[in-house]
C-alpha cells in the first residue's frame, strides 16, 4: 500500500514539475537519448542536452565524446541513439541506413602565435604553406620567422574538412600532429612562427585569427558563403527522426525550436539553412 | 564441515589465479585476431616495411617502417642515457652516499617513480620543447630543406624517456646491488683493491643479472609509454631523425584510434599487435634473465 501511494505521489509531482519546466508542453515524455561522437561537438552538446534536461526532465540524455566515427560506429551497433559526427556522412554510412541530420554548421579559423604579423592569406598561399612549400612567414609577408606547420591527425573531421576544403589532401607536411582540438590551440599559442587551425567556436585570444582571401572567419561571412573553411555537425541516426522512439524524437523537435536554435548560436555555430 | 570450508577456499584462490591467465590469454587472442587480418589485407611486407603512412586518402598507404624505427631508436637512445645515470646513482645510493644525503635521494627516486607520465609529458612541453625549439634554430638558420617543427621531435622523446626508466633502473639495480654478500665486497678491500675497484670490478659484476633486469624492465617502459612522448614528439610519420618530428608505436594508436574508420583501424590493431609482440620479446629476455641470476646465486 505505501508503495503504490509513494509510486502515485511521486508521479504527480514529476507531472506537475513537467508541466512547469514545459512551458506549455502537456504530453510529459520518459526516456532516455544517448549520443556518441566528434569531440569537436562537446560544447554543442553538452549546451543542448542542459537545456534540454531543463526542459524535459524525464528525459535522460548521455553524451559521450569518443570520436565521429567511432560515435557512428556505436550508432550502427545499435548501443547509442545518435552518432555525433563534424563532418558530412561516407556514403559507406548512408548505405548502412544512417540518416545525415545537420543540426549546425561550424567555421575552421586559422589561427597563428600572438606575434604574427601576418593577417591575410590566400587560398593558394595556405595550400603552399600546408604543402612545405612555403616555409617563411617573410614569403608571404611576415617576419623572417619560419613556419611550424600544425594540424591534427589523420581520421580527425577537422583535418579532413580542412584538408578538402584546401584541396590538399594527401599532400601535407605537417611538423606536428597533434589529437585535440585544445592541443592545436596550446601548441600555437606557445610556439613563435606557428600556424594551424581549429573550429571557430574555441578559438580565445591566445592566439591572432588569419583571413582567408580578405574574408575574416565570422558568422556573417561563413552565413553569407564567403568563408572557405566550414563544415556541418551531424547528429546521425539510425532511419529517419521520425522512426525513432519518442524520447529521440523529442531530442530533434528540441534542437529545432527556438530554444535550441538559441543554444547553437550563441556557441558561435551557424544554423543550417534548411530546417 | 572442515572440508568443507577448505574446498571453499581453495576454490576461491584458484579462481582468482586463473583471472590473470584468463586476461592475459584472452588479451593475446583478441590481439591476434584483431591485428593479423590487415596484416594480410595490406601485405606484410608494405605494412612492415613500407615508409609512407596515408591512410584516409583515396590511394590509402599504410606503411609502418617509420613507426617501427621510431619507436625502437626512441628506446634505444633513452636506454642509452638513462642506464648509465640510473646505475651510478645506484651506486652512489649504496656505496657512496652517507645515511643522511642516502635519505634525501631515495626518497626523491621513488617520488619520481610516482609521477605520472601525463606530468612528464606536460614539463616536456612547457620546458623542453621552447629549448629544443631556439636549439632547432641555430642549427638549421639558413637550412631551406629543414621543416620546422617547433621543437616537438625525437630528441624531446629520448630526453623524456630517459627520465622516466631512471626510476625503474636506480631502484632495480639498488636492489641487485644491496644483495651482493658483504664477503665479497670486504674480500676485495682486503686484497687491497680500492673502493671504486671493488665498487666496479667486483660488486657491479656480481650483481650483473639484477642490473641487467633493471634495464629490460627500463626498456619496456620506454618502449610501452604513450601519454609523455605524445605530448613532445610532435606526432607527424617521419624519419626518426633527432629533429624530426617522430611518431611511435604507441602514440600512434592514442591519436589515430578516436577517429579511424575502415582498414585505416584495422591497421591500427596491428600497429597494437607489432608493439605487443615487442613487449612479449622483452618480458621473455626478462624471465630468461631472471633465471640465469637465480642460478648463479
Amino acid at each position: 500500500m505505501n508503495m503504490k501511494k509513494l509510486l502515485a505521489a511521486s508521479t504527480a509531482i514529476t507531472m506537475f514539475a513537467s508541466v512547469l519546466a514545459g512551458c506549455g508542453n502537456t504530453e510529459s515524455v520518459s526516456g532516455s537519448v544517448s549520443l556518441a561522437g566528434s569531440t569537436s561537438m562537446n560544447k554543442l552538446c553538452d549546451a543542448l542536452s542542459e537545456k534540454f534536461m531543463e526542459e524535459y526532465p524525464d528525459i535522460n540524455v548521455q553524451v559521450e565524446y569518443t570520436g565521429s566515427t567511432a560515435g557512428l560506429e556505436s550508432l550502427q551497433a545499435g548501443s547509442v541513439d545518435i552518432g555525433d559526427a563534424s563532418r558530412s556522412l561516407s556514403d559507406e554510412e548512408k548505405n548502412n541506413g544512417l540518416v545525415e541530420n545537420v543540426v549546425a554548421v561550424d567555421g575552421i579559423a586559422l589561427i597563428t602565435d600572438k606575434e604574427n604579423e601576418v593577417a591575410d592569406l590566400t587560398t593558394q598561399q595556405l595550400a603552399d604553406i600546408y604543402t612545405g612549400k612555403i616555409t617563411n612567414w617573410s614569403e608571404v609577408g611576415g617576419k623572417d620567422e619560419s613556419i611550424v606547420v600544425i594540424g591534427r591527425e589523420n581520421g580527425s573531421g577537422t583535418r579532413s574538412a580542412f584538408e578538402e576544403l584546401v584541396g590538399v589532401e594527401e599532400q601535407c607536411a605537417y611538423a606536428q600532429e597533434l589529437d585535440s582540438t585544445g592541443a592545436v590551440l596550446g601548441k600555437v599559442a606557445a610556439t613563435p612562427g606557428a600556424i594551424g587551425y581549429v573550429s571557430l567556436d574555441v578559438v580565445d585570444d591566445t592566439v591572432s585569427t588569419i583571413s582567408l582571401n580578405g574574408v575574416e572567419a565570422t558568422e556573417e561571412n561563413i552565413l553569407a558563403g564567403d568563408y572557405l573553411l566550414s563544415r556541418p555537425f551531424v547528429m546521425a541516426t539510425m532511419g529517419e527522426i521520425s522512426e525513432q522512439n519518442e524520447a529521440v524524437q523529442t531530442w530533434f523537435e528540441f534542437v529545432g525550436s527556438d530554444a535550441g536554435q538559441e543554444v547553437i548560436s550563441s556557441l558561435g555555430l551557424i544554423l543550417p539553412e534548411t530546417k | 564441515m572442515i572440508s568443507h570450508k577448505e574446498r571453499l577456499a581453495k576454490g576461491i584462490v584458484t579462481g582468482c589465479a586463473s583471472v590473470a591467465i584468463f586476461a592475459i590469454c584472452s588479451i593475446t587472442i583478441y590481439m591476434i585476431l584483431k591485428g593479423v587480418p590487415a596484416l594480410f589485407k595490406v601485405g606484410p611486407l608494405e605494412l612492415l616495411f613500407g615508409t609512407v603512412w596515408r591512410p584516409t586518402g583515396s590511394n590509402p598507404s599504410y606503411g609502418i617502417l617509420y613507426i617501427i624505427l621510431s619507436s625502437l631508436l626512441a628506446t634505444l637512445c633513452s636506454v642509452g642515457i638513462g642506464v648509465p645515470i640510473g646505475v651510478m646513482s645506484a651506486v652512489f645510493l649504496t656505496e657512496i652516499a652517507n645515511k643522511k644525503l642516502a635519505s634525501i635521494v631515495s626518497p626523491a627516486v621513488e617520488l619520481l617513480a610516482a609521477i605520472p607520465s601525463v606530468i612528464y609529458g606536460l614539463l616536456g612541453m612547457m620546458i623542453l620543447n621552447p629549448v629544443l625549439f631556439k636549439l632547432e634554430k641555430w642549427i638549421f638558420s639558413g637550412s631551406s630543406t629543414h621543416q620546422f617543427t617547433g621543437g616537438a621531435n625525437m630528441l624531446a622523446a629520448i630526453i623524456v624517456l630517459a627520465i622516466m626508466i631512471l626510476p625503474t633502473v636506480i631502484n632495480m639495480s639498488v636492489s641487485a646491488i644491496r644483495a651482493v654478500p658483504s664477503s665479497l665486497k670486504q674480500a676485495s678491500l682486503a686484497l687491497g683493491a680500492t673502493k671504486m675497484q671493488t665498487i666496479f670490478k667486483a660488486i657491479l659484476p656480481a650483481a650483473k643479472s639484477g642490473i641487467v633486469a633493471g634495464i629490460v624492465l627500463g626498456i619496456g617502459r620506454a618502449i610501452g609509454e604513450a601519454m609523455a612522448i605524445n605530448m613532445v614528439s610532435g606526432g607527424s610519420v617521419n624519419i626518426p631523425l633527432p629533429f624530426n618530428s617522430v611518431r611511435f608505436l604507441t602514440t600512434q594508436l592514442v591519436s589515430e584510434m578516436s577517429y579511424s574508420q575502415g582498414l585505416h583501424r584495422e591497421v591500427l590493431f596491428t600497429v597494437g599487435l607489432v608493439l605487443y609482440i615487442f613487449i612479449m620479446i622483452i618480458n621473455f629476455v626478462l624471465l630468461k634473465v631472471k633465471k640465469k641470476g637465480e642460478l648463479h646465486a
